[in-house]
C-alpha cells in the first residue's frame, strides 16, 4: 500500500514545485517526499527580503513554505490521489531567520482520514532543535481541489484539454 | 503613524517583488494584492498560492498597525493563525485589518482578505505582534 504510495509520490514530485508558479517565484527545492512526510527548502534570496535593516526573508517566504510543505505531507497521508486544500495554518515565529541562510521545512502528517489530514511542520535554517518557526495545519480534499485533479487526470491521458 | 516604517514596509524588496499596495484614506487601510501568475499555488483550478495570501494578510495586519500608532521598528509578527474559508481566484485580493488591541508590547490583529465582495472572504489572519511604541507612558498599558 505505502509501496504504491510512495510510486505515485515519485510520480508526481517533478511537479510539486515545478507545477505551482508561486513556489517557482520562490526558488523551492523538493528534499524528501515519503507518505506522510515531507521536506522542502527556500534558498535565501536578497529579492526576497523583508526587513532591509536585517537582511531577513520575509515571513511570507517561510508562510508559503510551511504551507507546502504541510500540504505535501498531507498530499501523501491522504493516498496521494487529490491535492488537498488548506483549511487553516497556524504558525509559531520561534526567531528571525538568520541572513544568508536557506530555510529548510519538514512536515509530518499526523493523522489523516477520509477527506481530512492533520500536519505539523518545522522550519529552521540548519539546526532542526532550534527553529525559525512550527507549524500545524489541517488540509481538506474539497470539491474544487477534487474537480481539478480529474481535468489534470484527464489532460494527462490526452483525453480533453486542460 | 509611523509613516518612514510604512515605506520600509512597502519597499522591502519581497513586499515590492508581488506588487502589494496599500490604499489609505484617512485612518482607513485597504491593502491590495494585484494579480500575478507568479502567485499561483494550484493552476489547475486555478488558485492563488495560500502563503502568499497569508503572507499579504500579514503585511496588511503590519501596515494597519504602523498607521494607528508610532512605532520604532517594524511590528515582529509572534504567532499567526490563518484560516482559507474559499479558495483564492486568479483575480486581485484587498484586505484589511482591525487592531483589536495594542499594548506596550503586543498588539493582537485580526485581518480579512476578499475578492469579488466583501461579505465572501476568501481568507482571515488572526494574530500577534510584537511593538515597540515610540512613547509608552507608564501605566499606559494594563497589561
Amino acid at each position: 500500500m505505502d509501496d504504491d504510495i510512495q510510486h505515485r509520490l515519485d510520480t508526481v514530485a517533478s511537479l510539486i514545485v515545478d507545477g505551482s508558479p508561486h513556489a517557482v517565484a520562490l526558488g523551492f527545492r523538493i528534499d524528501r517526499l515519503t507518505p506522510g512526510t515531507a521536506a522542502m527548502s527556500a534558498p535565501y534570496s536578497e529579492a526576497l527580503i523583508g526587513d532591509p535593516e536585517t537582511g531577513t526573508l520575509h515571513g511570507g517566504v517561510i508562510t508559503a513554505l510551511l504551507d507546502h510543505v504541510c500540504g505535501m505531507a498531507a498530499f501523501g497521508g491522504l493516498g496521494a490521489k487529490d491535492t488537498p486544500a488548506t483549511l487553516d495554518l497556524r504558525i509559531d515565529y520561534m526567531r528571525p531567520a538568520r541572513p544568508g541562510l536557506d530555510i529548510h521545512a519538514e512536515a509530518e502528517c499526523l493523522k489523516s482520514h477520509g477527506l481530512v489530514a492533520f500536519v505539523r511542520a518545522t522550519a529552521h535554517d540548519g539546526d532542526i532543535d532550534d527553529p525559525v518557526a512550527i507549524a500545524q495545519a489541517a488540509f481538506m480534499i474539497t470539491r474544487a481541489s477534487k474537480a481539478a485533479q480529474e481535468r489534470a487526470m484527464k489532460a494527462m491521458r490526452g483525453e480533453h484539454p486542460l | 503613524m509611523s509613516r518612514a516604517l510604512l515605506d520600509t514596509l512597502m519597499t522591502a524588496p519581497y513586499v515590492a517583488r508581488f506588487g502589494v499596495r496599500l490604499e489609505i484614506k484617512g485612518t482607513e487601510l485597504t491593502g491590495v494584492l494585484p494579480f500575478d501568475n507568479d502567485l499561483v499555488g494550484n493552476p489547475l483550478i486555478p488558485a492563488l498560492h495560500g502563503g502568499a495570501v497569508g503572507a499579504f494578510l500579514e503585511i496588511v495586519a503590519s501596515g494597519s498597525l504602523l498607521l494607528s500608532q508610532p512605532l520604532q521598528k517594524l511590528p515582529k509578527p509572534i504567532d499567526v493563525a490563518i484560516d482559507y474559508l474559499r479558495p483564492a481566484r486568479a483575480q486581485d485580493v484587498y484586505a484589511r485589518a482591525i487592531v483589536a488591541r495594542s499594548g506596550r508590547r503586543v498588539a493582537n490583529v485580526r485581518a480579512e482578505a476578499w475578492q469579488g465582495r466583501t461579505d465572501a472572504p476568501v481568507a482571515t489572519l488572526h494574530g500577534h505582534f510584537l511593538i515597540t511604541p515610540e512613547s509608552s507612558e507608564p501605566g499606559s498599558d494594563a497589561r
